[in-house]
């Protein structure tokens, strides 16, 4: 298991480098010029000023070069500087990055949690009005496009019912300390969560759903059957943890996109997250920002694989033990 | 009074079904310490039989009519809850498929453990060392090391073996066993025979054995029932209904029943057809880990042999030894590691592009399973085409040829039409024969062809590819485990195992008298030799 690791771990450094390699050849393949941008804003978009601007951030070196030092500088975690924020990139994405972290992670425990729930429920009560209901939810969630659920619900519950805040993370200028700062945090947090989540909440259910009905054919479970068990105990043991396995491969797809699949939640939300900073880096051309907060999702999508691989080989001895 | 009495028993199938009854009317009694057989093909309602004496009927198949007396209670007018306390206690069951019937994530000990846990007896420690106990009881070898592994860890035989442990765990009355060693090997089969035997003499249980094998029928019987359609078309003593059958449907089931009976050997021509020398083929497989070395598998050692004209060789041995990755090899599925495989005189072992492409229609193979060797969304008459057209035939001709085909196998050339699960086992083996032959092969190799049909299935496809041997003096390599198969259809037999060719020469010779130690361990596993002696001594009274 250790020597699996170790290789999967070596494996995921080199293809760090190379999608960083490809992230920033793409970002300078494409048009446009940063300098050009800020000497615009900064309203004096002569040519010598814009030389000056070049100098200072390294633009004027071969690419080759440009791309050398973003990588030395990458493996030690520097990930450039801002040009607008007038700040390091890592700095940002370090503040940001807790924000987001909450919130992708109670989405995806919520969604987890009542998916799995809710899929079991129905797989059980197949063929029951239950089993219709869930299964009609876990359609109409799937097919919702996610910013649309994002702003009715934002709509409904703090426009017009004024039970939830509608945006920001925490309430501004309130100043709370201790548990009220952790409930108002809390109260904050729901509309979004829960918006994020829908989407794998549905998917879960209904894989959960048809993973359950398939192993309840299997002949194990006609064994367990046999040797006088209690349904209760045959859905717990037997059907419900092999119905599991292929749920853990879509927590780890869901896991990977925890730092960046957010973009659309945080903007509507105005949440104060890495998804939010990636909107604007991206509208304002901040390059640099850019590639850092795709090198963390990069990341963050091998780390969640590593993981579910891990997870994988300890609920699946076939897996482990064949290792 | 018996222990156990089915009276007029009748199993309803869900509407929409091909019939309404899955068991009409069945009646038998099973006493004591008996050995009662239930004797069918599929679907005759033979299992369907016994799944209602467990109470684990499929969802929507009831019964509708008659009674199931054990011990003073209809088991038919039972709780759920009763009939759970009863299960796995008083009556319990071992399944066909071993390979599936354990639960892939647990433990084999935990799951033996289980069934003191269903019904609430002795605590976790006692559980444990029962379960290390029964495994002692079923021979499984290492008991300590064994209790901790996962089923994939173990063979066919070993986890039957398991599964036998946890049936047993409760000294139950009855022991329903359904086709338990149809899915194993000869050798592995008459262990797992024995070790139900022996079992049943210690503990004075019941069995109630379903089987379609006349031949372990032979070997185990006290009494039989034979079913057909759902119902009970014979009954009685074993060697009366083995050897003194009344009913027709019994007959034919004895007589589709291959006996060690060899082909007259032919004469092979001059030049083979096909030259196999020094054949290897070795697997690799690296299973993570830096440091592990790599599992090596040698599936095949150093084959060598001719195949003449209009001639059938054999190859038989148990799983694993090799016998179907030479076969692989041969049509190159596999590429092998060295040796020569030489097709009219053309080494075609290194061959690869379009080379390989032409070769490919020299020879060609009919798989074991009927029901994943045909792509379910292509009609028959796409699947017999395909490689004709791919070679070059145009279509009006490629369709002709298709239809003559389907009469070659004895199917109405409007099978053209339909999808592959339009028809039973039997027929899609012919449309898979039809399809190995739309190429006018110089070879074709059948790999368990008729494996996973019924006997009298078995039977009709046996006789077609006779018959088309002889007609197109077709050469035949014919891969089996079933040694009794062989005989009927080979002219030589190679008897491999773990990967060598053990055996090689005319079948009679090879199972007449057997060289070696392992094809007389293999000769003397196949069930139902006692019941051939008797009736050859029959047929001797006879004359």
């Amino acid at each position: 298991m250790l020597g699996f690791i170790a290789a999967r771990l070596v494996k995921a450094v080199f293809i760090l480098l190379a999608i960083l390699v490809l992230n920033f050849v793409l970002i300078h393949a494409a048009p446009g010029d940063p300098a050009a941008v800020m000497a615009g804003e900064a309203g004096a978009a002569d040519e010598k000023f814009l030389q000056d601007l070049r100098e200072r951030f390294g633009l004027d070196q071969p690419f080759t070069v440009q791309l050398w030092n973003y990588m030395k500088g990458a493996i030690q975690l520097d990930l450039g500087f801002s040009y607008r924020q007038q700040m390091p990139v890592a700095e940002l994405i370090w503040d940001r990055l807790p924000a987001t972290l909450l919130l992708t992670a109670t989405a995806f425990v919520i969604s987890i949690v009542i998916g799995v729930a809710a899929g079991v429920l129905a797989a059980q009560t197949q063929g029951t009005w239950w089993d219709t209901l869930i299964s009609s939810l876990a359609l109409l969630f799937y097919a919702t496009p996610l910013f649309w659920v994002a702003l009715m619900a934002s709509l409904l519950f703090s426009v017009v019912l004024g039970w939830l805040p509608g945006f920001g993370y925490q309430t501004i200028g309130a100043n709370y300390t201790g548990i009220d700062r952790v409930l108002d945090i809390g109260k904050h947090l729901i509309l979004p969560a829960t918006t994020l989540g829908l989407f794998f909440t549905a998917i879960y259910m209904r894989m959960t759903r048809a993973s359950m009905l398939e192993v309840s054919r299997l002949d194990f479970v006609k064994t367990a059957r046999a040797k006088g068990l209690r349904n209760s105990v045959i859905q717990r043991r037997h059907v419900l943890r092999n119905a599991l396995l292929p749920v853990i491969t879509l927590a780890g797809l869901q896991a990977g996109q925890i730092v960046g699949g957010a973009v659309l939640t945080e903007t509507v939300f105005a949440w104060p997250g890495i998804g939010r900073l990636m909107f604007e880096a991206i509208s304002q051309r901040d390059y640099n920002v850019i590639l850092g907060v795709f090198f963390i999702s990069a990341a963050m999508v091998l780390l969640f694989n590593l993981i579910t691989d891990i997870l994988y080989g300890i609920v699946d001895p076939r897996i482990r033990l064949t290792k | 009074m018996s222990l156990l009495a089915i009276d007029n028993l009748s199993i309803a199938l869900p509407k929409g079904a091909d019939r309404e009854l899955a068991v009409k009317d069945v009646s038998f009694t099973l006493d004591k310490g008996e050995v009662l057989c239930i004797v069918g093909e599929s679907g005759s309602g033979k299992s369907m039989s016994a799944n209602a004496l467990m109470g684990l009927l499929p969802e929507g198949v009831t019964p509708s009519a008659g009674s199931i007396h054990f011990e003073n209670r209809d088991l038919l007018t039972l709780s759920d809850d009763e009939m759970m306390s009863l299960r796995g206690k008083d009556i319990s069951m071992i399944f066909q498929e071993p390979l599936s019937a354990l639960n892939p994530l647990m433990r084999v000990g935990d799951q033996i453990a289980e069934v003191f846990e269903a019904h609430d007896l002795l605590t976790p420690t006692e559980r444990r060392k029962r379960a290390l106990e029964l495994l002692h009881e079923v021979g499984l070898p290492d008991p300590d090391t064994t209790i901790r592994a996962y089923p994939f860890q173990l063979s066919g035989g070993q986890r039957q073996r398991v599964v036998i442990a946890m049936a047993l765990a409760l000294e139950p009355k009855i022991l329903i066993a359904d086709e338990p060693t149809t899915a194993l090997d000869v050798t592995t089969q008459a262990q797992i025979l024995d070790l139900i035997e022996d079992l049943r003499m210690r503990h004075g249980m019941a069995v109630l054995f379903i089987t379609h094998d006349f031949g372990v029928v032979a070997d185990i019987a006290d009494r039989v029932i034979v079913m057909q359609h759902g119902e009970v078309v014979e009954a009685g003593e074993a060697e009366t209904v083995l050897l003194n059958p009344t009913h027709a449907y019994t007959r034919a089931l004895l007589d589709a029943i291959p006996g060690l009976s060899f082909r007259e050997t032919m004469q092979p021509a001059n030049t083979p057809i096909l030259s196999v020398r020094d054949l290897s083929m070795t697997f690799t497989s690296r299973t993570g880990g830096f440091f592990r070395k790599p599992r090596v598998v040698k599936a095949v050692q150093d084959a060598s042999f001719d195949l003449y004209k209009g001639e059938t060789i054999g190859i038989v041995g148990e799983s694993g030894s090799g016998k179907s990755t030479l076969g692989r090899c041969l049509v190159r599925l596999l590429n092998p590691e060295k040796g020569v495989v030489e097709i009219g005189g053309k080494d075609i072992s290194k061959i690869n592009g379009s080379a390989l492409r032409q070769h490919r229609r020299r020879i060609q193979m009919v798989f074991q399973d009927p029901y994943s060797s045909l792509n379910p969304r292509s009609r028959i008459g796409t699947i017999l085409t395909e490689g004709l057209i791919a070679y070059g035939t145009d279509k009006i001709t490629a369709r002709e040829k298709a239809q003559e085909l389907l009469t070659l196998v004895g199917l109405d050339p409007s099978a053209m039409k339909r999808f592959p699960h339009e028809f039973s086992g039997g027929q899609r083996q012919r449309v898979g024969i039809a399809r190995a032959l739309a190429l006018e092969p110089e070879v074709v190799i059948a790999d368990e062809a008729v494996s996973a049909l019924d006997v009298s299935i078995q039977a009709q496809v046996l006789d077609l590819l006779a018959d088309l041997r002889d007609r197109l003096n077709l050469s035949m390599i014919f891969i089996t485990h079933d040694l009794r198969v062989a005989a009927q259809v080979c002219d030589r037999i190679i008897v491999m195992q773990q990967g060598k060719m053990v055996e090689f020469g005319p079948s009679s010779q090879v199972l007449g008298s057997p060289q070696t130690e392992y094809t007389k361990s293999l000769l003397d596993a196949i069930p139902g030799k006692a019941h051939e002696q008797a009736l050859a001594a029959q047929r001797e009274l006879r004359q």
